[in-house]
């Protein structure tokens, strides 16, 4: 298939998830336990972004001091709750990767 | 000031420090693509018309293993599926919107924009021109994305790889995590979401996150229940 075609087909089939509920809801009232629920979406999906990119390493968990990753990740997620700076999260993050990167 | 333009703003300033992080994720993507054998207009159009930046990244891989286009299309679809449960999340905030407005902002719901506009839609529930702050931060992101993802093609791998710059992704959403932890619940929902995706991280087509992702809101609704 035309790759032209697929990524104008993935982009529309993207915008359609995008616009679903936004139009749908506009439509029809929102059952409270739904839209209760929905307050547990980001926590639940960024987390399931986080972990594997912190916990695995080539496929497999890394739980070892040798995972530069896990150790910068949870540094940031410290200074994430101190100072709820993602600027400083960021920063911190990085210069501790790099950091443990050249010691270890 | 009027408050439109206020809380355009306020989008704006709320978004600019993941800036930093999406930068070079942008960029990646880019030098990815073209390592893929996807030639740059078309590298470059799919960051306007997927805007969705774990997807484009699965999509350059599939490409370069010649996978059928069926197959990426699915795959496009299912891991852009958690963007349906954005839509749900913000759908009572723009319900009161005309539909140009709506179908605007849809466009520009990606993971950053969503995860700040969110916290600030929960604080100010009943400012009329709160729609305004998602149109600054998605508008802010968007051009990051457009300009990082020319860089990166345009300018190619001249960041060494052992800079890890790959690493931002996963600050950015920690970063953005932070906020949302703001009781038992939900701390407990992060967790048990976190684990879950890493055991089906091999999951075909990421189904691994979504599942992640609705098992976490069930363990925060139950863990809410039986207090």
């Amino acid at each position: 298939m035309n790759l032209w075609l697929v990524i104008v087909i993935g982009g529309l089939l993207t915008y359609a998830l995008r616009l679903s509920f936004i139009v749908f809801f506009g439509q029809m009232a929102i059952p409270a336990w739904l839209q209760h629920s929905l307050r547990y979406v980001p926590p639940a999906v960024l987390s399931a972004i986080i972990f594997p990119e912190l916990l695995l390493h080539s496929g497999a968990v890394d739980l070892s001091f040798d995972n530069t990753r896990l150790l910068a990740g949870l540094l940031a997620a410290v200074v994430a709750w101190r100072t709820r700076s993602a600027l400083l999260t960021i920063l911190s993050g990085m210069a501790a990767l790099l950091l443990l990167q050249t010691l270890l | 000031m009027s408050d439109r333009v206020q809380e355009f703003w306020s989008g704006v300033k709320a978004e600019l420090p993941l800036v930093i992080g999406v930068f070079p994720f942008g960029m990646i993507y880019g030098v990815l693509a073209l390592e893929a054998g996807i030639p740059r207009s078309i590298a470059q159009a799919m960051s306007a018309i997927v805007f969705a930046g774990s997807s484009q990244f699965v999509t350059a891989q599939l490409v370069a293993s010649t996978t059928p286009g069926l197959v990426i299309i699915l795959t496009i679809a299912v891991v852009n599926l958690r963007h349906a449960l954005y839509s749900a999340s913000v759908a009572p905030h723009l319900q009161k919107l005309p539909q140009s407005w709506k179908g605007v902002l849809a466009y520009l719901l990606t993971d950053e924009a969503y995860a700040v506009t969110i916290l600030h839609f929960d604080r100010e529930t009943s400012r009329p021109a709160k729609h305004w702050f998602l149109l600054g931060a998605g508008l802010t992101l968007w051009s990051t994305w457009q300009i990082s993802t020319a860089a990166g093609i345009f300018l190619g791998a001249v960041v060494p790889p052992a800079w890890s710059l790959d690493f931002t992704l996963a600050l950015t959403f920690i970063a953005l995590v932070a906020p949302a932890l703001r009781d038992r619940p939900s701390v407990a929902a992060a967790l048990s979401a976190g684990v879950i995706a890493v055991a089906a991280y091999n999951l075909p087509y990421k189904l691994g996150l979504l599942a992640a992702a609705l098992i976490g809101v069930v363990v925060g609704l139950l863990l809410e229940k039986s207090r």
